[in-house]
């Protein structure tokens, strides 16, 4: 019981310390708000600071490839000092990125978990002289506050799927359509063209459930679908794991898929493994959102490029299982 | 073997349980008779398997009915749950990814090293909670809540890559079928681990000395019980719960995502303990409660699914069930029904009196 | 005299599974009156008293307050018809403060003003001549002013009825003196207090009245006058008294011949201070002394139970490391704590877990007892120690306080120690169990079975121990044996008035 009490108190005590010191930087930043900005004319000769506010790595391999990516450009030999924060959760961003409007960067790369909140922040980082990019998420915040966002536009992805479901010529769709985390970016600009086409009657909607991410899950909404005796032809999972999860409920069926296969599988993120999957024609579409956008930032720092509209959409790729190669593989492919 | 009191006694614990398996099945069987049907069908590896919802039940609970088992054993020796088994898991699980990978090809043997690899793994995490608990003596919720919000990023470490894949017939085998068997490889795993248990209790004096423990741990100190042992111990089994349900959660399909791995599993799985009518403040238990709890869950959540309530709700529908058994198994509800009962009797009694009169 | 009735019972009966407890039990308690209630363990004492506090529910029978007939089916009907109970066992929250206590479940207004009650609590405490305040957090006093604070804490609710369940069996002297005082007060204020106690004496010094049970049934009701203590021991075992006191020869002069089973020398704890005591083969000792003198840790002290810090001990003539219970119980000993709720019972578990748990132990980990061989050992050890009990699987907690005495004694007696050390196995135990576990004690020292035996009642060690040991403010003062062993020169080495 004392243990019990002794633990909790230091654990207030901590608390309180983290607190207090969280309340100092916001004070401190306040009142220095401005010598960043001094900083950043004085060193044109030092390398540039970039502080990246991102989601971990261990996030997915879309997030891994994409912290590759900002890594490999924003190196010491491109004259970047590279400065990084991960997390998932909103609230820690937001404190890195005051850490990183404190320590007086010279450019603020964010990738936010949530697409609220940011307000404050970026308005401290524009007082501070700081210019910041937002990259493969959009924020609800004023355009005012940043000076490009480099962003995957999901809704596209999404078009370009359905467009290739459409283009296969099936006497009728009856699609298992498994979602990603319902509100995320990912989820929403996936979801919208197909429902679009449930809407319309073009394609009938067997079930619409959301596997969260989750291959598991996946799994188990496409065997009820199955012990249900309903029947459907196409899956459509908002990624690759879930995907897989949706094949091994058919294999323990023994419903056959992909190319010559009774379902067509879609899945998204290009991951190697999965367009693997497709080179071996058991699925049929993978669909990706690029991850790479640190060179097209890195070109607009250097004035290589210049910034016509403020958002940039990132080039996004669909590959069909008939027409994928090796190569395709290699280039295009995350993870390993 | 007294066998037949035995299962009397059992029975006021396990009345809850039962009760709630039975509700689930009148309640399916009046929806949709055919939720039972059970059919063979060939699957495509040529297998001849068992289908139908009940065996999707039944398998897919096998990771939840093996970790409760675990869970049931340190719930029963700290008076305390661990919130950790999720992430454990998924550590184990990467671990055993890391092994299979490290070779060219996948044999039997690779498979059972790595299985292994991934048991010590998860003691030695096991031990990590165990020591908090039993030797810091911080409370089992609060110790476990490290490893809890860090485990997953400790099974990135391991592999690295996002969603490390095997490709392997044997792997397949285990999170599957085995060519030939037409029942679920984990639903025969969750047997073994079922009767290993067993043995456990009938080679070792280890159920009368987690109890003792669990009751009264001073008394416990003084018949010269190491509890700090017991408790330690109840940790580390439980790591080989979680290292078997890993490897299961990994070979049904043969990739390992560690953010979604046995996700939120740690509440499904201390649920299970409870709805089990075990005490979650320790003491006597009964791992037969906490396997039919798994069941009990994952039988809810199936028949939601089919339904087709959406997965979003699933949960909300869940917890409602849920909290309806908790408080029918509560001491409260329990009390206050058996007096309803005595009550009635004596209204009886009374009345058969005076019709005497 | 017939307005005077205060409470009645008439034709109670309780049933059990496999007990009846209580059969047609009447009871009479009148306006200022203590009323003794006197039974061994299981004669329905407790049952009858959870019945009237709301515990229990009749099966059968009526009660009425002042003539009315009232039904009670929880506390807080009991309470709301005058009825407080102070129980044997504490029931307070040791973690909240003596004030809090008091007042606790019973605010009279949503708010909460913890100086009110603290300056109420200690206007209580200060008339009834307890010694603590309001503020002090009740885990932190002494078991006696626990208790006495309980007490308080039912005077202040105005009860018209006070049920005072075995209240003295942790005060000493002075307190009890204090208490009975209390109870004077109360008994002129015209409350009717039912008084539940072992001490024969203390009955005889406040009581007015005695009711008897036995067995579940009434043997009768007495005044004090008409009763001597004689036969109200007869009457509470149904037995006769020379029946009673053949107790068997202590053999005192042949286990000084014997070799020393066990001797330490200067052994300290972390609760005792470094003290020396040997103890012969066959030989039965005590340690005696006022609570708090020491002896209780003295003997914690040899078991291991608390951390060693110091000394040596020798069993055998060998040098051994006693540290943890478990060396201690490997070499022979066993040890019979002395709160048996705390110490003693695992409460949940059935009287047959209880009975193996600390063979089982010794056993080890990978030799569990079978089933068959589990319930062989219970089955003998309830006949043998005449456990009273539904089944050989009834959790062990249901039983009565005697009875969870006894089932210890079992556990230990199953290890066959060389050597077992009671403290206080016949605290809150009836007269016949109490006289059931000294001569099993004398038998155990025959069979060459060396034992320390602690009570508080300075009679039952005369007569079971060859030598007592005198501790006095955590420091050994004397040692007794031979002719010294009488009650006068043990009271005056314990009071320290020898030098």
């Amino acid at each position: 019981m004392k243990r019990v009490k002794t633990l909790l108190l230091v654990f207030t005590l901590v608390m309180s310390m983290v607190l207090a010191c969280a309340c100092d930087s916001k004070k401190s930043d306040s009142g220095s708000g401005n010598q960043p900005a001094a900083n950043t004319g004085n060193t044109s000769n030092a390398k540039i600071k970039v502080g990246v506010v991102n989601n971990p790595p261990s996030e997915s391999g879309y997030r891994e490839a994409n912290v590759k990516d900002m890594e490999a450009v924003f190196s010491a030999a491109n004259g970047y000092e590279l400065k990084t924060s991960y997390s998932l959760k909103n609230d820690d961003q937001l404190q890195a990125a005051q850490g990183f409007i404190t320590e007086g960067v010279d450019y603020l790369l964010i990738s936010a978990a949530e697409t609220t909140g940011w307000d404050e922040v970026l308005k401290k980082a524009k007082e501070a002289g700081i210019k910041v990019f937002l990259f493969d998420r959009m924020i609800d915040v004023d355009a005012s506050l940043y000076e490009a966002a480099v962003v995957s536009d999901m809704a596209k992805e999404g078009e370009t799927a359905v467009n290739w479901l459409l283009s296969q010529n099936l006497p009728e769709y009856k699609v298992i359509h498994i979602q990603g985390a319902m509100g995320s970016d990912a989820q929403i600009g996936r979801t919208g063209a197909l429902d679009e086409q449930f809407a319309s009657g073009k394609m009938t909607k067997v079930i619409q459930q959301t596997a969260t991410w989750d291959e598991a899950e996946a799994k188990k909404i496409v065997e009820s679908v199955i012990n249900g005796g309903d029947d459907f032809n196409v899956i459509y999972a908002e990624n690759d794991g879930m995907a897989k999860g949706a094949v091994a409920a058919l294999d323990e069926a023994g419903i056959t898929h992909g190319v010559d296969g009774k379902v067509i599988v879609m899945g998204f993120d290009c991951n190697k493994w999965a367009l693997r999957e497709l080179l071996a024609k058991k699925w049929n579409y993978d669909g990706q959102c690029s991850p790479f956008q640190a060179q097209i930032i890195s070109d607009i720092i250097q004035g290589k490029r210049s910034i016509t509209d403020k958002v940039i959409i990132n080039e996004e790729k669909g590959f069909d299982a008939k027409t994928l190669t090796q190569a395709d593989i290699d280039t295009y492919g995350l993870g390993e | 073997m007294d066998t037949k009191k035995k299962f009397n006694l059992s029975l006021g614990q396990l009345t809850i349980p039962i009760i709630a398996i039975l509700i689930l099945v009148v309640f399916n069987l009046i929806r949709d008779p055919s939720f039972f049907s059970i059919g063979i069908t060939q699957n495509n590896d040529g297998n001849s398997v068992l289908s139908g919802n009940l065996i999707t039940v039944i398998n897919g609970a096998s990771e939840l009915a093996i970790l409760a088992m675990g869970m049931t054993l340190v719930t029963a020796a700290c008076g305390g749950q661990d919130i950790s088994v999720g992430a454990a898991a998924a550590i184990a699980g990467s671990a055993f990814v890391k092994i299979l990978k490290s070779g060219d090809s996948i044999s039997v043997g690779t498979v059972i090293l790595a299985f292994l690899f991934a048991c010590v793994v998860a003691m030695i995490f096991g031990a990590f909670n165990g020591t908090l608990v039993a030797v810091f003596k911080i409370q089992p919720m609060i110790a476990t809540l490290i490893l809890y919000t860090c485990g997953r990023s400790i099974a990135y470490w391991i592999n690295g890559g996002a969603t490390p894949t095997v490709q392997s017939s044997i792997i397949t085998a285990i999170g599957g079928f085995i060519p030939g068997i037409p029942v679920p490889t984990p639903v025969i795993i969750v047997v073994v681990v079922a009767i290993i248990f067993k043995l456990v209790f009938h080679f070792t004096s280890l159920e009368i000395l987690t109890q003792s423990v669990g009751i009264n741990g001073s008394a416990a100190r003084l018949n010269g019980i190491n509890s700090t042992f017991i408790k330690l111990l109840s940790f580390i089994i439980l790591g080989v719960c979680v290292s078997v349900a890993g490897c299961i959660g990994v070979s049904r399909l043969g990739l390992i995502n560690h953010e979604t791995l046995l996700i939120d599993i740690e509440m499904d799985t201390i649920l299970a303990v409870a709805i089990g009518g075990n005490n979650l403040g320790g003491g006597k238990f009964k791992i037969s409660g906490s396997i039919i709890g798994a069941y009990v869950i994952q039988m809810l959540t199936i028949t939601l699914y089919a339904m087709k309530v959406s997965s979003t709700d699933v949960k909300a529908y869940k917890a409602i069930v849920i909290i309806l058994l908790v408080v029918i198994g509560s001491p409260v509800v329990k009390a206050k029904f058996e007096k309803l009962m005595t009550k009635l009797r004596s209204g009886k009694a009374k009345e058969t009196v005076k019709g005497a009169e | 005299m017939k307005e005077d009735v205060l409470l009645t019972m008439r034709h109670i009966e309780k049933r059990f599974p496999g007990v009846l407890a209580l059969n047609d039990v009447d009871f009479t308690l009148r306006k200022g009156e203590i009323h003794a209630l006197m039974g061994e363990n299981g004669a329905g004492k407790s049952t009858l008293i959870k019945i009237l506090t709301g515990v229990y529910q009749m099966d059968r029978g009526e009660v009425t307050i002042e003539g009315t007939p009232i039904s009670i089916h929880s506390p807080q009907d009991a309470q709301n018809n005058g009825i407080s109970t102070v129980y044997q066992e504490i029931t307070l929250c040791p973690n909240l403060t003596v004030a809090e206590n008091m007042f606790i479940g019973r605010e009279d207004s949503a708010w909460i003003r913890h100086k009110d009650y603290e300056k109420r609590a200690d206007e209580i405490l200060e008339k009834l001549g307890i010694p603590t305040r309001g503020v002090t957090q009740l885990g932190r006093c002494s078991l006696a002013i626990q208790q006495m604070v309980a007490i308080a804490r039912a005077v202040d609710m105005k009860c018209k009825v006070l049920i005072l369940d075995e209240p003295t069996s942790s005060l000493d002297d002075k307190e009890v003196n204090m208490l009975f005082k209390l109870m004077r007060d109360l008994k002129a204020q015209g409350v009717g207090i039912i008084f539940v106690t072992h001490f024969l004496e203390q009955v005889y010094e406040v009581s007015d009245r005695i009711t008897v049970l036995r067995n579940g049934e009434l043997v009768g009701e007495y005044p004090v006058e008409q009763l001597p203590q004689v036969e109200l021991v007869a009457k509470m075992i149904g037995k006769s008294l020379d029946e009673l006191s053949n107790l068997g020869e202590k053999n005192e002069k042949a286990a000084e011949k014997n070799d020393v089973f066990y001797e330490a020398e200067s052994l300290s704890s972390s609760q005792a201070l470094p003290f020396n005591f040997k103890i012969h083969k066959g030989e039965v000792n005590g340690f005696t002394g006022l609570l708090g003198s020491g002896r209780s840790e003295s003997v914690r002290a040899i078991f291991g139970a608390d951390k060693i810090n110091g000394g040596t001990v020798k069993i055998k003539g060998e040098n051994v490391k006693i540290t943890r219970p478990i060396d201690a119980m490997k070499h022979g000993i066993g040890y019979l704590a002395e709160d048996r709720k705390r110490d003693g019972i695992i409460a949940e578990l059935s009287v047959r877990e209880n009975i193996i748990l600390a063979l089982q132990v010794m056993n080890g980990f990978f030799k569990p007892i079978s089933r068959s061989e589990s319930e062989a050992f219970a089955d003998e050890y309830i006949k043998v120690l005449n456990i009273k009990t539904a089944s050989r699987e009834t959790p062990v907690g249901s039983l009565s306080g005697g009875n969870q005495q006894k089932v210890i004694l079992a556990r230990w007696l199953l290890t066959h120690p060389d050597y077992l050390i009671l403290d206080e196995p016949t605290r809150g135990i009836d007269v016949g169990t109490k006289l059931e576990i000294q001569k099993l004690v004398l038998k155990l020292a025959e069979d060459g079975v060396s034992v320390t035996f602690i009570s508080s009642e300075v009679e039952e060690m005369l007569r079971t121990c060859s030598r007592l040991i005198v501790m006095r403010d955590r420091h050994v003062v004397g040692e007794l044996k031979g002719d010294d062993l009488n009650q006068a020169q043990v009271m005056k080495t314990i009071a320290g008035g020898e030098a």
